[in-house]
């Protein structure tokens, strides 16, 4: 069962004149968050704006003792909600609704774990990336953003020992281009007897070439999808995704119960 | 404070209403709300077989509201009759359904199948809907529609029938007055206002369907005078909604002659409104002594 709690804001780090990491005390929700999962937050005290939006939990804190305190998420400022989020004070109090949506499934070594990040998709990954090291399971994060500036957390997932494969579109760092490419690359030279499982979240045409990318090699392959979301709880049916069906038709499912986290190879991507 | 009412042969035990279209089937929000502590729960509108709806996006934010185009996706009546139901009348819910139709036939076939169903407790007819092409406001448009919809699902049903109105229309309480003489046990509305938003980067509509309905704060004062002008056309029961997110928006709408309210844009917001919308109704009654919610409907006092 989901909880709402008016959440503290422990801290908000910016990390660039668009990106910030909010940092919400919500131990309850933390306490039984699962990687991949989401929150629904609110921005504002009033009725402009309105509806709460949807966030990935980026982390979980915990305190000296391993108990968990909060979460915090990762946000990019793109409009009136998320504008609020990067300029909150510490102290403020935010509506925190959550653990919502369903999990990322966590692989067991010998298999692999392959993160595939696309600018703010990087979201549900550091808390995934924790899961992963936790069972001891090798991990590559690919991580692909327009510039230099706009990868951030890198030495947080190399203190985790995740491989990191870089792209920027503009070339500043790491390869030139999309993620993709290094992805197929990577999945072109994997051994047959190699088992892998491939997360990804990013912008729809990422997600789409991610997903028929793993799928062409026959790996499997999950994906966190984004949606305009208006409630979180399946009661207003805004954030559906066409997946094929066991009928084989194509049916609208709502990614906020069915998902965040969906199969590559059950969503319809034409 | 006695905040029951009647609606016909349905008995409320409070006024707080699910609005249709905003709470799913009403098991989506088990976990989170005690259904049976709500006056009643509208389920999202019914067809007689399931529909996709339109494809993402369907919904977005605008100042102190929202607008939608889902498209009527559903189930179907039967599905729901046995795939939901079970599990409302388990947890006590007071189950209205809203029923859609591209025909009257369809009106009629649905309102039949469910009237027949174990717990449904009254009829929402969806006459209403702005955001699909045929079906629903063809009827909510014309009053003649809205007299031979309503009158043809009267006469099979015994169970209550609440035609929801819209308000796209120039004179809303002429269509509460036609409902009221086809037999209605009580109106709705107001349904949403059909709306547009466009992203000028673009140049494109920011949902799928180009319009949609716009809900929520925003639209409050529209819906209050809506009601209040149906309060004064008709004798039945006056079901209102519009922008409701807290007590004092529902005394409005009980002010200005609503009998009961919906809640649904702010059902988004906080799925445990109910609670706070009940202790606020509750605590209005013991500042102003009044005994009975009931007399407390359309007593708006013109200066």
């Amino acid at each position: 069962m989901p909880i709402d709690v008016a959440a503290r804001v422990i801290a908000n780090r910016p990390l660039s004149s668009d990106y910030n990491v909010l940092a919400l005390a919500a131990p309850a929700i933390a306490a039984i968050a699962a990687p991949g999962q989401f929150v629904m937050l609110r921005a504002g005290a009033g009725r402009d704006p309105l509806l709460r939006r949807p966030f990935s939990i980026f982390e979980i804190l915990r305190d000296a003792d391993g108990s968990a305190i909060g979460l915090t998420i990762l946000s990019k400022r793109i409009g009136p909600s998320t504008s609020l989020l990067y300029d909150a004070r510490e102290g403020q109090r935010i509506d925190c609704l959550g653990p919502l949506g369903r999990p990322f499934t966590i692989v067991d070594p010998p298999a692999h774990g392959w993160m595939v990040a696309g600018g703010v998709g990087l979201a549900p990954f550091a808390v995934l990336a924790q899961s992963l090291r936790a069972r001891g399971v090798a991990s590559t994060l690919f991580y692909g953003a327009r510039r230099a500036a706009e990868l951030f957390y890198l030495d947080f997932f190399r203190d985790l020992g995740v491989e990191l494969v870089l792209t920027t579109e503009d070339g500043s760092a790491g390869e030139t281009g999309r993620v993709v490419a290094p992805l197929e690359r990577r999945l072109a030279a994997l051994a047959p007897s190699a088992a892998v499982l491939v997360y990804a979240c990013g912008p729809e045409g990422m997600l789409a070439a991610t997903a028929r990318t793993a799928m062409s090699y026959r790996r499997p392959c999950e994906v966190s999808v984004e949606r305009i979301m208006g409630c979180g709880l399946g009661g207003c049916y805004s954030c559906v995704v066409p997946m094929r069906g066991d009928d084989g038709a194509v049916h609208h499912v709502r990614s906020c119960l069915a998902g965040p986290v969906l199969k590559a190879d059950q969503i319809s991507w034409d | 404070m006695d905040l029951s009412l009647q609606i016909g042969s349905l008995r409320l035990k409070n006024p707080l209403i699910a609005a249709s279209g905003c709470f799913g089937y009403g098991v989506e929000y088990a976990e989170v709300v005690d259904l049976a502590a709500l006056g009643a729960i509208v389920s999202k509108g019914l067809f007689l077989n399931a529909r996709e709806g339109h494809p993402a996006p369907r919904i977005v934010e605008t100042p102190s509201g929202m607008l939608n185009a889902i498209g009527l996706q559903g189930i179907g009546a039967q599905r729901f009759i046995d795939e939901k139901m079970p599990e409302l009348r388990r947890r006590g819910a007071t189950v209205i359904v809203n029923v859609c139709g591209t025909t009257i036939d369809e009106y009629v076939e649905v309102s039949r199948m469910l009237a027949d169903t174990d717990g449904v407790g009254a009829i929402e007819l969806n006459i209403s809907c702005p955001n699909i092409k045929e079906g629903g406001i063809q009827f909510g448009c014309s009053l003649n529609g809205t007299f031979d919809v309503v009158s043809a699902v009267r006469k099979v049903t015994r169970i209550p029938v609440i035609p929801k109105l819209t308000p796209n229309v120039t004179d809303v309480a002429s269509f509460a007055r036609a409902a009221e003489e086809a037999g209605a046990d009580a109106v709705s509305l107001v349904n949403t206002f059909l709306a547009m938003v466009i992203d000028v980067e673009t140049r494109k509509p920011k949902i799928s369907n180009g319009v949609g309905g716009l809900s929520g704060p925003a639209i409050r004062p529209i819906a209050v005078r809506m009601v209040h002008e149906c309060r004064q056309m008709v004798k039945i029961p006056v079901i209102g909604m519009g922008g409701i997110a807290d007590a004092r928006d529902a005394l409005e709408f009980i002010i200005a002659g609503a009998n009961a309210v919906q809640v649904g844009t702010a059902n988004f917001v906080d799925p445990f409104i109910w609670t706070k919308l009940l202790d606020g109704l509750r605590d209005y009654g013991e500042r102003h002594a009044i005994g009975r919610l009931s007399d407390l409907v359309g007593t708006v006092d013109y200066p």
